[in-house]
């Protein structure tokens, strides 16, 4: 595991939750070492206050350390804790203060006993104050690491890290929103880990106000209300928005009267930032010019377990309740989905707000230029998370930096960007086909994908 | 649907170049006690249309003492935000529809919802 060491500056250790690890967060001032195993090392140029470092790496890490010294065997972090500096380690070391030692261990579950051992070995360093399991004034951590094989638990751990401990990463957050306990949920509701990245990523703060245009079952909208940000969101399924209609949980067949985004933000106490979810399809422009949003948030359709839809003029399957006339839907291209979001983005969000989405992908075929593009956004990061061997969902941040302008509506066809995008509307073909592949010979593949690039 | 959403709705018939703003017809309405956050009611005056949203409140018959004109230097009318706070966030059709001013299609309001949906030929 390769590790940089900077004399000049303090090193924090970010100790990931074992989930989302393939997920790379969009960098702030410090520069990320990836390694194999759940820890990563900041470098950070300038001492930062703890708080700081958690506005872009808020959830995922479990908790973030002072970094105090590192090696592979007890006797190598021995080495490594005496060389560091002292004038760093006596503030926290004082006789009228107190302290406690937790020792974590990644991948192997220890004995008390050896817990306590481990404790007593690092009487090396000067210890001068009192020890107070309950409430001390400052804890230090012993982190183990022995590997990500939990069939093959080494003896002794493969890396030691000492620090001192500087906040804990809000995973208690995921635990009580989370989606078994919600309410109201649907088949794609967004888990709630996922759902505070988005958040955190289109920068939601308080008295913010929020918009999802495929809102479905409002996931979205609840994280964005932890945040103290007042939300709103519009879909096209009449029923999910009312709380109708078959429930999603295993054991029941109708949803019950508690059953919609209301009553979700009602379940966290945020009933006071719902402002209003509507019907409406979201390539239709019911909002007038002028209505400005702090920020973006949605996960659009792909066309596999929800359908894509706007209205239009097909035969409809879908059964009416009795006052409400159904529309009848066409497919909805997914790349017009997209470009339709990035250009509503460009007209509803105020200077310097985000939009945050996810775009499902092929992986085969997948290229940055794939990525949409408009001339008003500016694209802040791509982050992929695999859904399986051929497919994939990028989570994709942009953000506002200038007004349209009667120009732009048309610079896209222009633009490169816009012919390799097409392919994307084969995505629901190439999910499903990616598992008949494997039994076509070479010749009907290349016919089949032919025709797949024609659309 | 609350009045601040009402403010920014606008009619998308085809054809309909004057579908702002959209007439309030109430069978329902409800009026319940939201915790009030004067930051929040600052940052969304200067998104409003003042007029009309004087016009829904008045239509609605829960005006009160809502001035006609906007007042100036508002962030630190503590007594003006409330008034504004009351009429954006605290005043809910349940039941209606919302009407388009220029070609008179009915958009329903049901538990709340309002319902955007056009029909295929009206798309």
């Amino acid at each position: 595991m390769a590790i940089h060491c900077s004399r000049t500056c303090l090193q924090y250790l970010i100790h990931l939750a074992h989930d989302n690890v393939d997920f790379r967060l969009p960098r702030g001032t410090a520069t990320l070492l990836i390694s194999p195993s759940p820890e990563m090392i900041l470098n950070l140029n300038v001492t930062v206050n703890c708080n700081d470092l958690f506005v872009v790496i808020c959830l995922s890490p479990r908790s973030a350390f002072e970094l105090w010294g590192h090696g592979r065997t007890h006797s190598e972090l021995r080495t490594s804790l005496l060389k560091y500096p002292t004038e760093n380690m006596s503030p926290f070391l004082q006789k009228d203060s107190t302290y406690k030692i937790n020792v974590y261990t990644f991948n192997k579950t220890l004995e008390f006993e050896d817990r306590i051992k481990k404790i007593d070995a690092m009487e090396y360093l000067s210890f001068e104050g009192r020890v107070n399991l309950k409430n001390p004034k400052h804890i230090f951590c012993l982190l183990e690491d022995y590997g990500t094989d939990p069939n093959n638990i080494p003896d002794e751990p493969l890396y030691i890290y000492f620090g001192r401990w500087i906040a804990d990463g809000q995973r208690e957050l995921i635990r009580s929103h989370s989606v078994k306990n919600r309410h109201f949920i649907g088949n794609t509701s967004m888990d709630a880990g996922l759902s505070f990245i988005m958040a955190n990523h289109a920068r939601v703060k308080a008295h913010d106000l929020v918009y999802d245009p495929f809102v479905g079952t409002g996931s979205l909208l609840v994280a964005c209300s932890h945040f103290g940000a007042y939300v709103c969101g519009t879909d096209i399924d009449y029923n999910t928005i009312h709380g109708i209609g078959k429930a999603s949980r295993k054991n029941q067949k109708w949803r019950g009267p508690d059953e919609n985004i209301r009553a979700n933000l009602r379940q966290y106490g945020s009933e006071k930032l719902y402002v209003d979810v509507l019907v409406s399809d979201a390539s239709k422009p019911i909002w007038r010019d002028g209505m400005l949003f702090d920020a973006i948030i949605t996960d659009p359709p792909y066309g596999i377990r929800e359908s894509t839809r706007r209205t239009g003029s097909q035969k409809d399957s879908v059964k009416p309740p009795e006052d409400y006339h159904v529309p009848v839907s066409m497919a909805y291209h997914l790349s017009d989905i997209f470009t339709d979001l990035l250009n509503f983005s460009a007209h509803h969000l105020v200077i310097g707000g985000r939009l945050v989405y996810w775009l499902p992908i092929y992986r085969p075929e997948y290229c940055e230029e794939m990525v949409p593009l408009n001339a008003c956004l500016r694209l802040v990061s791509n982050c992929e998370q695999t859904l399986s061997s051929h497919t994939s969902r990028r989570l994709i941040t942009m953000e506002k930096i200038k007004e349209p302008e009667e120009t732009d509506a048309l610079a896209h066809l222009s633009d490169p960007h816009f012919s390799p995008y097409q392919g994307h509307n084969a995505f629901r073909e190439k999910y499903f086909s990616g598992i008949s592949k494997r039994t076509l010979t070479g010749k009907e593949e290349t016919n089949k994908m032919a025709a797949n690039g024609g659309e | 649907m609350k009045l601040l959403t009402h403010n920014m709705l606008t009619s998308h018939v085809k054809g309909v170049t004057k579908g702002y703003p959209l007439l309030i017809k109430a069978t329902e309405v409800k009026v319940s006690e939201v915790e009030f956050n004067p930051n929040f009611v600052s940052r969304m005056i200067p998104k409003l249309e003042w007029s009309a949203l004087v016009q829904a409140a008045d239509g609605l018959g829960h005006l009160q003492d809502l001035p006609a004109e906007l007042v100036t230097d508002y962030e630190k009318n503590e007594e003006f935000l409330r008034k504004v706070h009351r009429v954006l966030l605290e005043v809910e059709v349940l039941e209606g529809c919302l009407q388009c001013p220029e070609s008179g299609r009915e958009f329903p309001i049901s538990r709340g919802v309002p319902n955007m949906l056009l029909n295929e030929d009206e798309a």
